[in-house]
């Protein structure tokens, strides 16, 4: 039995990292990766509401599905649960009523994982950030960092999960596509690599100049995002999240990350010599001490 | 107990455990008001925290999907950390620094900086979903290394220890045993050393969780400067514990007291003052050029802006000007006074960034439930059960000669 070269150093750059703290900071990864991450375009022309992503979604999770009187309804705001992870909202515009489908962005460069102390939340290549049950400690890091207040924590268990989103991790995998991408009956949504994704969408605007906003929600807000959305009216009206950073929110604790290792080698240097410089007798001090 | 003094009974081992047994008896009467209110507060908080494992969170706390960290968080944690920030600055002036006439302080400090933390983790525990997880970022099957969070619990932890070994000749002579106290004592720089560079990085880390919250905490409290905020007003906010805590132990303990300890202590006092107005001159500053940088002064006219304006003006300013104007004049009063409303200062600034600012804008608004003040406080009363047990009894506030003195008298 022999140790893996490049393992042992993993393991080497782990154990050291863990007093510093930055060693896997890396995200080259992600980033080189950025534009094959697989995305979905919501186009907010051709949703209907009728919420076959919802029930598809819920089928898909092995959650409840929505019940009778919960669709959507411009009057009321309707929110994602712990057992809801994707939520169509019915909003009055001066286009007329338009359907938001809301759900987690699978951002490409995630609050929520970096946050994460654990690695339950994880950023795959394919693009989905998945959960992870055994991992997490339920501290809600994720929760306060997400820009688009996606993940939701079940407060009223005692073994408490945290909800949201995977873009179907597991049929990805298998080479299917997303439940609800595959159950909309209009057709409102489009899959495919990310790249592709924003190609279409530019296609639509330019075909179609009257009909959109001049805007593909995700292609840049929060650094970039696997949800891509195209809309009749401006985000603000639909109550979309707008004047989010342009740049990944982990960036944000980057700089602090990157003092660690840099405070941990000088301060104990500076400490020892001030002592000496203060210091004249140690022996005399450590005896009288 | 009164019959053997300490040195005799340290001379068999087995006689160890049965001094430990004696001292874990009450030495005085346990009827105090103190305790009347604190023991049935802990009792109610005991039933709350059975009732939160067996129902979740939710049963006793209003934390909501928006605002997720609540009172135990936001006041045990991240408020509390700053307290605790008395033991580094103390340490630091006393075994880097070399500034003797405060080494009566450093115990008492450590002390409590250890309680502090080691009762901030309960807390913390109490608020996780799935506490039994919190074996994987220490274990290592998953190292969050990317994340402020991991940094700073491992620093807490590592910190604990670090104090440990700081306080742990106390305990050492309390048992009698030389030798111990000898190897321990050798430890202390080491332990110092490694201490103050994690209350660095832990004090900013904790003002660094909140950076990635750009846009959920008001733009009076957020900044790019909030990890250096915070870890300058730990300075103060530590200082002012000790300076406040001095006061309650000249009266609490006064039985230990030696002649002459409040005139020294005037003495101690007065110069953290002074530390603490020139930490608070450089926080306002800095919070000045934020305000500049960000364009933040407009909202300052806002209701949010006035609560800004009292948490910085009347708690920060004035406590600073208080402290200097104490300094000067020699009132130990006026500066006991300040040091309390630099404590509200920091328990507004720390709340504010954590829950009040924190969604500002949503509603419904978190306020917290009456369970999680119960809780919240009954933590406070153990610490300072613990702490008073432990000062009654082990050469903290005096020496082991007086102490062994006392008792033979």
């Amino acid at each position: 039995m022999s140790i893996d070269r490049r393992e042992f150093l993993k393991t080497l750059g782990v154990a050291g990292g863990t007093l510093t703290g930055v060693s896997a900071f890396g995200k080259s990864k992600q980033e080189s990766n950025s534009e094959e991450f697989y995305a979905i375009l919501h186009d907010m022309t051709l949703c209907e509401g009728c919420q076959g992503c919802e029930y598809a979604c819920a089928e898909a999770n092995n959650n409840p599905p929505p019940a009778d009187d919960d669709y959507p309804d411009s009057a009321i705001r309707r929110e994602l649960k712990p057992d809801q992870f994707t939520v169509v909202n019915a909003v009055e515009t001066s286009y007329g009523e338009v359907y938001t489908k809301q759900q987690c962005m699978h951002c490409a460069q995630p609050a929520c994982a970096s946050a994460c102390l654990t690695q339950a939340m994880k950023k795959h290549e394919e693009g989905p950030i998945t959960w992870e049950e055994g991992k997490c400690m339920g501290c809600r890091y994720c929760m306060v960092s997400c820009p688009f207040d996606i993940p939701k924590f079940e407060f009223s268990s005692n073994n408490p999960k945290i909800g949201k989103c995977q873009m179907c991790f597991e049929r990805l995998k298998e080479g299917d596509i997303p439940a609800c991408v595959e159950n909309c009956p209009a057709e409102g949504m489009f899959f495919g690599k990310r790249s592709e994704v924003i190609k279409e969408a530019r296609r639509r605007i330019l075909d179609d100049p009257d009909l959109y906003v001049d805007h593909i929600y995700g292609e840049y807000e929060a650094g970039g995002t696997s949800w891509l959305y195209l809309s009749p009216v401006p985000f603000e009206e639909l109550g979309f999240k707008t004047g989010l950073e342009e740049k990944p929110y982990p960036e944000l604790t980057k700089g602090f990350l990157y003092s660690v290792p840099s405070i941990f080698m000088l301060w104990p240097a500076l400490l020892m010599g001030l002592r000496e410089a203060t210091h004249k007798d140690e022996e005399e001090e450590v005896e009288n001490g | 107990m009164a019959e053997h003094t300490i040195p005799d009974i340290l001379e068999a081992p087995q006689n160890r455990w049965k001094f430990i047994l004696s001292e874990l008896k009450p030495k005085k009467s346990i009827w105090t008001i103190f305790n009347m209110i604190s023991v049935p507060t802990v009792a109610v908080a005991a039933v709350i925290i059975v009732y939160r494992f067996i129902f979740g969170l939710a049963a006793v706390s209003n934390v909501t999907q928006s605002v997720p960290w609540g009172l135990w968080k936001g006041f045990n944690v991240v408020t509390g950390v700053a307290f605790a920030g008395g033991a580094y600055v103390l340490t630091f002036m006393v075994y880097i620094l070399g500034l003797e006439k405060y080494k009566p302080l450093v115990r008492v400090t450590v002390l409590n900086g250890f309680l502090a933390y080691t009762f901030y983790a309960f807390a913390l525990i109490l608020d996780l979903g799935k506490p039994w997880n919190i074996i994987n970022p220490v274990i290592g099957n998953s190292f969050g290394t990317s994340s402020v969070l991991f940094l700073v619990a491992w620093h807490f932890i590592l910190y604990i220890v670090a104090q440990m070994i700081e306080f742990s000749p106390a305990v050492a002579e309390w048992l009698g045993s030389e030798r111990a106290r000898k190897i321990l004592k050798r430890m202390t720089v080491g332990a110092v050393i490694f201490g103050i560079t994690l209350s660095t990085l832990h004090q900013s880390g904790l003002g660094a969780l909140f950076l990635m919250a750009k846009g959920k905490i008001h733009p009076l409290w957020y900044s790019e400067f909030i990890p250096t905020l915070f870890f300058i007003s730990s300075i103060f906010a530590g200082l002012s514990v000790v300076i406040f805590q001095g006061s309650i132990i000249q009266r609490v303990f006064a039985y230990q007291m030696e002649d002459g300890s409040e005139e020294r202590q005037n003495v101690m006092i007065r110069g953290l003052a002074k530390v603490c107005a020139m930490a608070m001159f450089v926080y306002l500053f800095l919070k000045v050029v934020d305000m500049v940088h960000n364009h933040t002064l407009g909202y300052l006219t806002t209701p949010m802006g006035a609560w800004y304006l009292l948490e910085v003006v009347g708690f920060v300013f004035i406590p600073m000007v208080m402290f200097v104007r104490g300094v000067r004049i020699g009132t130990p009063g006026l500066i006991k006074l300040a040091s309390l409303l630099t404590m509200i200062g920091i328990v507004l600034n720390r709340m504010n960034i954590s829950v009040i600012a924190y969604r500002w804008d949503q509603l419904p608004r978190y306020i917290p439930s009456w369970m999680e003040f119960v809780v919240t406080i009954s933590i406070l009363f153990v610490q300072v059960w613990i702490y008073r047990w432990v000062i009654h009894r082990m050469p903290v506030l005096r020496t082991m000669e007086s102490m062994t003195q006392s008792k033979n008298a």
